[in-house]
């Protein structure tokens, strides 16, 4: 069937060699990425797994907007020295909710996976404002201004009503209401309803003091909120490792 | 005067346009890179401003010199390429006039919004979605003016560099759509939400990232160097049978390998094992268009020792193959292990950048240039001098990279004898300072470089233009 191909047909067919490298370049990318969406291996089924809070979405903007993601990894590899470093290693399912994913490509900064919980609000707060304070050797940046500006919280019914066309399950009626309580409890699904967003975003703030000043909500407060909850919603003493290690 | 009439003959005014704006976001986005750079060794360069912080700058870097400096040059020469292979005029030229004003305001735009705080947060695709959409309308009316010029070609035979535009072209198309679909909140808000979430995400990411990568800074680039390394060095194309298989695998492979940037995360291992498979095989056509670059030059060696131009060519490919020959090195999972997530890679990604894509961009301006304008380079001594800083510059950087991310990898992963890690993290921020001031003074080399070769141009315009002039009064006179 080749046997009187040359390959000049192409040399000379634009029309034909745009064809033919359209497919050649095309399967790699098909082969690779479909499955992901169809594989069930893809995902692991873990409880604790949750959207963000209206509050730790907006701190969560905000680590994007600084690109914090440059200098920080959000993914923890299987190795022992990272688990002993930052913890357990990352579950796929720990950022089945993040769009964009964040889990970075360099470690200038050390990994944030696994660092809610670790430190005190008040060490992030001056950790934030000023690195070297509390690291002397820190090459990060300072940033006094998450302190100083009030925290955007008018398009934050807007943010989350654009995350729910994405397929974070915020809630919008009573219906999807009702199905969040039964999946992350009742206090959890009130936090996820979107008429309520501002209201609730103002209230974890009010009850965390994240920043230390409760006369308003900062930048601060939401960013310092956002890193604390990171790494925290899987509870992995109630989980067989074994069971994990079908997914890798 | 063939010269003269290869003026007339084709539509150089664009390429001029294109080369001039390539020169100048090299010189900025080297600046911004030598800049941040300098902020990881001496962090008070931040200045506690939100706008030049390092997470805001890095990606105005980035994109300047990959959109900016290596985009810029990409539309001249392939411009240039395409009408003197198919020996006909550009396709539609108002659309290609578009295509100049559209991406110097992508660039524009995109660093002004980076610095304001508009981010995707995705690596080498931060551009927020109003200035996505301008892209592809730029790319479509590039696609067109491209294939178009093609189709109207006077020559039954579409010249091997074409080939690679044409893959690059199309390529980024794809990369480009499928990446940055995102759910804006609202229609006057800059700010968007990308359709995919966590793995799936980090999967079409990485496959953009590292396509970017393999057409955008290589296919093109290989293009280039196809056109540029034969017709500067005299001779035809090494190999004609390589060039047709090592473009066809190259094109084929490459879209196999992004997932390499995901070894032992929550991506499935399956999908991680088959990027690095295709990484390994993908250094054979890599290493097909070097050979076929360098090999060009068999006959005319000598010309090494006299001509700086072919001097950057050359070094040019010696580093790609380097480069390919690093990269499936790091792409085995067990060496990735270690160098995932430190300085080696930014040293890999540069000297692929530094050494191979800009060193072929500057060979591929310097011999055209002075044709655009009719004339010769102002200064072969400055060249010269441009090519030993360059070198120089990017040695360094590769080296203080190499050393810090190697100890960053093995430092990280040390125990004591007690079983317990040995470092702290900080420990190993602390110790690379020495190299942070060590890659910075490297890319002081290299921007030094490349101010000279901006001085260099702009004289070599000048002098063209005035040439032009004295030659156009006479001529008027008499007629």
């Amino acid at each position: 069937m080749f046997k009187n191909f040359k390959h000049e047909k192409i040399e000379t067919n634009a029309g034909l060699l745009l064809v033919l490298t359209m497919l050649a370049v095309s399967v790699g990318g098909l082969v690779e990425i479909a499955p992901l969406f169809f594989i069930k291996d893809t995902m692991e089924k873990v409880d604790g797994v949750r959207p963000y809070t209206p509050l730790e979405q907006r701190g969560r903007d905000i680590y994007i907007r600084e690109g914090c993601y440059t200098c920080h990894s959000q993914m923890i590899r299987p190795f022992r020295d990272e688990q002993l470093r930052y913890g357990h290693y990352s579950l796929a399912a720990e950022s089945k909710y993040d769009h964009p994913f964040q889990w970075g490509s360099k470690r200038t900064g050390p990994d944030l996976a696994r660092v809610g919980g670790k430190y005190s609000n008040e060490w992030h707060v001056q950790h934030m404002i000023n690195p070297k304070s509390v690291v002397p050797e820190s090459v990060m940046p300072n940033y006094p201004w998450l302190m100083e500006t009030k925290l955007d919280i008018s398009d934050v019914g807007d943010r989350m009503r654009a995350l729910r066309r994405v397929g974070v399950p915020y809630s919008s009626n009573q219906e999807e209401l009702d199905r969040n309580i039964e999946r992350f409890g009742e206090d959890m699904a009130r936090m996820l309803h979107i008429p309520d967003a501002q209201k609730n975003l103002v209230k974890q703030a009010q009850e965390g003091n994240y920043d230390g000043d409760r006369s308003s909500v900062s930048e601060m407060d939401a960013l310092v909120a956002y890193l604390q909850m990171l790494g925290t919603l899987v509870d992995f003493s109630k989980i067989d490792p074994e069971e994990l290690v079908k997914f890798r | 005067m063939s010269a003269t009439s290869a003026v007339d003959q084709y539509d150089y005014d664009i390429i001029k346009k294109f080369s001039v704006m390539a020169v100048v976001w090299a010189v900025v986005g080297m600046f911004v890179g030598v800049y941040i750079a300098s902020q990881l060794a001496w962090p008070f360069l931040n200045f506690d401003s939100p706008y030049i912080s390092f997470g805001r700058f890095r990606p105005v870097h980035t994109g300047a010199v990959i959109f900016g400096f290596g985009g810029s040059a990409l539309f001249a020469t392939s411009y240039y390429v395409v009408q003197r292979t198919c020996q006909t005029r550009l396709f539609a030229p108002g659309l290609a006039t578009f295509t100049f004003w559209g991406w110097q305001a992508v660039i524009v735009l995109a660093a002004l919004s980076y610095v304001m705080g508009y981010s995707q947060g995705r690596e080498y695709a931060e551009m927020e979605w109003p200035i996505d959409l301008l892209i592809l309308f730029v790319w479509v009316a590039y696609m067109v003016v491209y294939i178009g010029t093609l189709m109207n070609r006077k020559q039954p035979h579409i010249y091997v560099a074409n080939w690679f535009y044409l893959s690059f072209i199309l390529v980024t198309a794809l990369l480009h759509t499928f990446n940055n679909i995102a759910v804006p909140v609202d229609l006057f808000s800059m700010k968007s939400y990308s359709l995919f979430s966590g793995a799936q995400d980090a999967m079409t990411q990485w496959w953009y990232g590292h396509n970017a990568v393999g057409f955008f800074l290589t296919a093109a680039f290989l293009g280039m160097m196809y056109y540029f390394v034969p017709k500067h060095a005299g001779r035809p194309v090494y190999s004609y049978r390589l060039s047709i298989v090592h473009f066809w695998a190259l094109s084929f492979m490459y879209m196999w390998v992004g997932t390499h940037h995901l070894h032992w995360t929550a991506l499935p291992d399956w999908a991680s094992t088959l990027g690095a498979t295709f990484s390994i095989m993908l250094l054979l056509p890599s290493w097909g268009g070097m050979i076929n670059g360098i090999m060009t030059l068999s006959g005319a060696w000598d010309k090494l020792r006299t001509d700086p131009i072919m001097r950057f060519m050359i070094v040019a490919l010696s580093f790609y193959g380097m480069s390919t020959f690093e990269g499936p090195l790091m792409s085995l999972k067990d060496v990735n292990a270690l160098s995932h997530y430190t300085d080696w890679t930014v040293g890999h990604v540069h000297s692929g950048a530094l050494g191979w894509v800009a060193m072929i961009a500057f060979g591929s301006l310097y011999h055209m240039i002075p044709k655009l304008w009719n004339t010769q380079m102002y200064s072969v001594r400055l060249i010269n001098a441009h090519f030993w800083l360059a070198t120089i510059g990017v040695l360094l950087y590769i080296t203080a990279m190499w050393i810090s991310g190697i100890s960053q990898g093995l430092m990280w992963r040390a125990f004591d004898d007690f079983g317990n890690l040995q470092y702290s993290f900080v420990e190993s921020v602390a110790a690379m300072h020495p190299f942070y001031v060590m890659r910075a003074i490297g890319g002081m080399f290299y921007l030094t470089g490349m101010v000279l070769m901006a001085y260099n141009v702009y004289m070599t315009i000048r002098q063209g233009v005035r040439a032009a002039q004295t030659a156009a009064t006479p001529a008027t006179a008499t007629a």
